[in-house]
């Protein structure tokens, strides 16, 4: 592009560029129609940019700063919006506070687990293809269905997971998703199940086939051991992986939505009322477009903050290969 | 060395005794368990009695497959299962179809034309993939609310068919950047136009490509959940996810229980998803490989 203009600078533009090549930055009658090509093939996404996303973008930011309710026009409010959810909003801290606590958990085992996965998997057992399948599918399957069969599994008295331990000797086991003390770690739990074996796993196995066996036979000559070669070898020849993972898993753990609003509605007693629930109950169940506009962009902040974070400190751990 | 060995052993498993591999394999084994016995279960609760269901501890098995749960499923009033099966494939299909096409055709233009312009749109592209989806939701409802296209499924895939989103449109790019230029500027000195390019020769060079595009938004939109539920309020509008919700919440849809049936339900919408991904189980590794960001 740069490069493009420069010339276009230093030659006086040819008879048949004119206006039109200067708008499109191109010299020729040919780079012209090229040009244009390129307009009109990108065209149904320049669209819905405009549509879907840049007007939807600008729009929920105003309306962050109204009391917008679909109903009736809008009236700017200032902060209005933003200060009553810092300060008159009791479940807006408690969300924000939930979400982090099931992210500390969620994203550290959904990674670290689908490491583990990956170096199982990539020990050439026999039947390795089957049990990819079987940690891989859960990943693909419905969120709702997902949320709806572990209600069934975690149900305090019919379900198989109490049944089993009560049968290995566990007098009172949990209640799960029935109890507030215990619903948030539930649906935790499902996440996990979910998330494990899923892309992330694909991920490290792809990062984990592309370490070159020699360092390990390196490190086997040098008598290392196995945890050595992997905290040696394995993990700062992964780093770049682990980093793209971690920043892919904060981004969805803080988003977490489908399995509490399915399997518990938020509840019992707000155990589970996540952030996500708190934009979309006030959005679409209150009505109060404004209001939940303000809560989507907290969370867009909250995650673009993190996505910084991890970014600009990637420098500092992440090791690239020749890098 | 020994891992080779073993592996060319027709009866290796736990034979030739390697404290460490047979660890492994009960390691993994117990892992696979875990993993499969919530499907397991569900499959077998869908084909129990609802006494069965009831009975306490719960059995393993069903005394006797109940397969006709499947076709009661079908029958239930007020849950008109067969018309969110519709709805969703409906949705599915036209989205995938949107996708697949213009996605290409923005990953064309991004790959082989020089404007002014393009790389600044690249950029944008990418950072939509950063947005979450709840900042622009809400001002979605109200455009598609002032379009009277509130309960019924045309905000579930119209956006499709305009570039078909950041992700798409990334990984048709990057194929598409891998295929040699000598093709395409040889069509064009034979007199081929842009369009003819695009479509009979670089779009048959994308087969791989699209496959793994077309398995990932099949299977995304399959289970898309939020967009349904925000955009649908009528249960005879219903994709398979909010129906299955909806049925799973309904308190009144029937004085009989309905457990069983639950689970049938839940069988059958993971269904397509299991089905699809053996037919196209190759190109999930691949989409990882190719876009480096998610298969």
């Amino acid at each position: 592009m740069a490069i493009a203009q420069n010339q276009i600078k230093a030659r006086p533009p040819t008879t048949n560029a004119g206006w039109l090549g200067r708008l499109v930055g191109a010299k020729t009658k040919f780079q012209i129609r090229r040009a244009l090509w390129g307009y009109l093939f990108a065209l149904p996404w320049i669209l819905g940019l405009i549509v879907f996303w840049a007007g939807p973008t600008l729009a929920s930011l105003y309306f962050s700063f109204t009391n917008f309710e679909v109903i009736g026009t809008a009236r700017w409010i200032g902060l209005e919006n933003y200060v009553r959810a810092f300060s008159g909003d009791d479940l807006f801290w408690s969300s924000l506070g939930r979400t982090f606590t099931f992210s500390i958990i969620n994203v550290p085992a959904v990674v670290g687990g689908a490491l583990m996965l990956a170096m199982v998997l990539n020990q050439k057992l026999k039947g390795t293809n089957i049990f990819r399948t079987i940690f891989f599918v859960p990943h693909l399957l419905p969120a709702v269905a997902i949320a709806v069969l572990w209600t069934y599994l975690m149900q305090p008295r019919l379900g198989p997971i109490n049944m089993m331990l009560r049968d290995v000797g566990v007098s009172s086991p949990p209640n799960w998703l029935a109890s507030a003390s215990s619903a948030l770690y539930a649906v935790t739990l499902i996440t996990i199940w979910a998330g494990m074996g899923g892309n992330t796993m694909l991920i490290f196995l792809a990062g984990l086939q592309g370490v070159p066996q020699e360092l390990y036979e390196a490190a086997d000559m040098d008598g290392a051991s196995a945890l050595s070669k992997f905290w040696n070898v394995t993990i700062p020849l992964l780093t770049p992986t682990i980093f793209l993972v971690l920043v892919l898993a904060i981004i969805a753990a803080l988003k977490v939505f489908t399995t509490a609003w399915v399997a518990t509605q938020g509840g019992p007693s707000y155990a589970t009322w996540f952030f996500a629930l708190h934009i979309y109950t006030q959005a679409f169940q209150y009505f109060r477009l404004g209001y939940g506009s303000a809560l989507a962009w907290v969370l867009a902040v909250i995650i673009l903050f993190f996505t910084y974070i991890q970014v600009s400190s990637a420098r500092r751990w992440v090791h690239y290969e020749g890098g | 060395m020994a891992q080779q060995t073993l592996t060319q052993q027709p009866t290796g498993f736990g034979l030739r005794v390697e404290p460490g591999r047979v660890l492994l394999y009960l390691f993994v084994i117990v892992l696979a368990v875990l993993f499969g016995f919530p499907l397991f279960w569900t499959l077998m609760s869908s084909l129990k009695t609802p006494q069965e269901m009831m009975t306490f501890p719960p059995p393993w098995l069903p005394a006797a497959p109940q397969w006709v749960n499947y076709a009661r499923l079908v029958q239930i009033p007020r849950i008109p299962v067969t018309i969110w099966a519709w709805n969703s494939t409906i949705v599915v299909v036209l989205t995938t179809v949107g996708v697949l096409i213009t996605a290409s055709m923005v990953a064309y233009s991004f790959a082989r034309f020089e404007y002014r312009g393009r790389n600044l749109l690249f950029l944008i592209t990418l950072s939509t993939l950063m947005l979450p989806e709840q900042v622009t939701i809400i001002p979605q409802f109200v455009l598609f609310y002032n379009f009277g296209w509130i309960n019924t499924l045309l905000p579930l895939w119209v956006p499709a068919w305009f570039g078909g989103g950041g992700f798409a449109i990334f990984l048709m790019r990057q194929f598409m950047m891998t295929l040699p230029r000598d093709l395409d500027e040889a069509a064009l000195i034979d007199g081929a136009g842009f369009f003819r390019i695009f479509w009979s020769i670089l779009l048959p060079l994308c087969k791989p490509a699209l496959a793994t595009l077309g398995i990932i938004t099949i299977i995304d939109a399959w289970g898309d959940f939020l967009r349904p539920l925000i955009f649908l309020n009528s249960p005879e509008k219903f994709t398979v996810s909010v129906g299955l919700r909806f049925f799973n919440t309904a308190p009144d849809v029937s004085s009989e229980p309905m457990a069983h049936l639950i689970m049938a339900a839940c069988v059958l919408s993971m269904l397509p998803v299991i089905i699809i991904f053996f037919l196209g189980q190759r190109f999930f590794v691949r989409g990882i490989v190719m876009s480096g960001i998610k298969g």
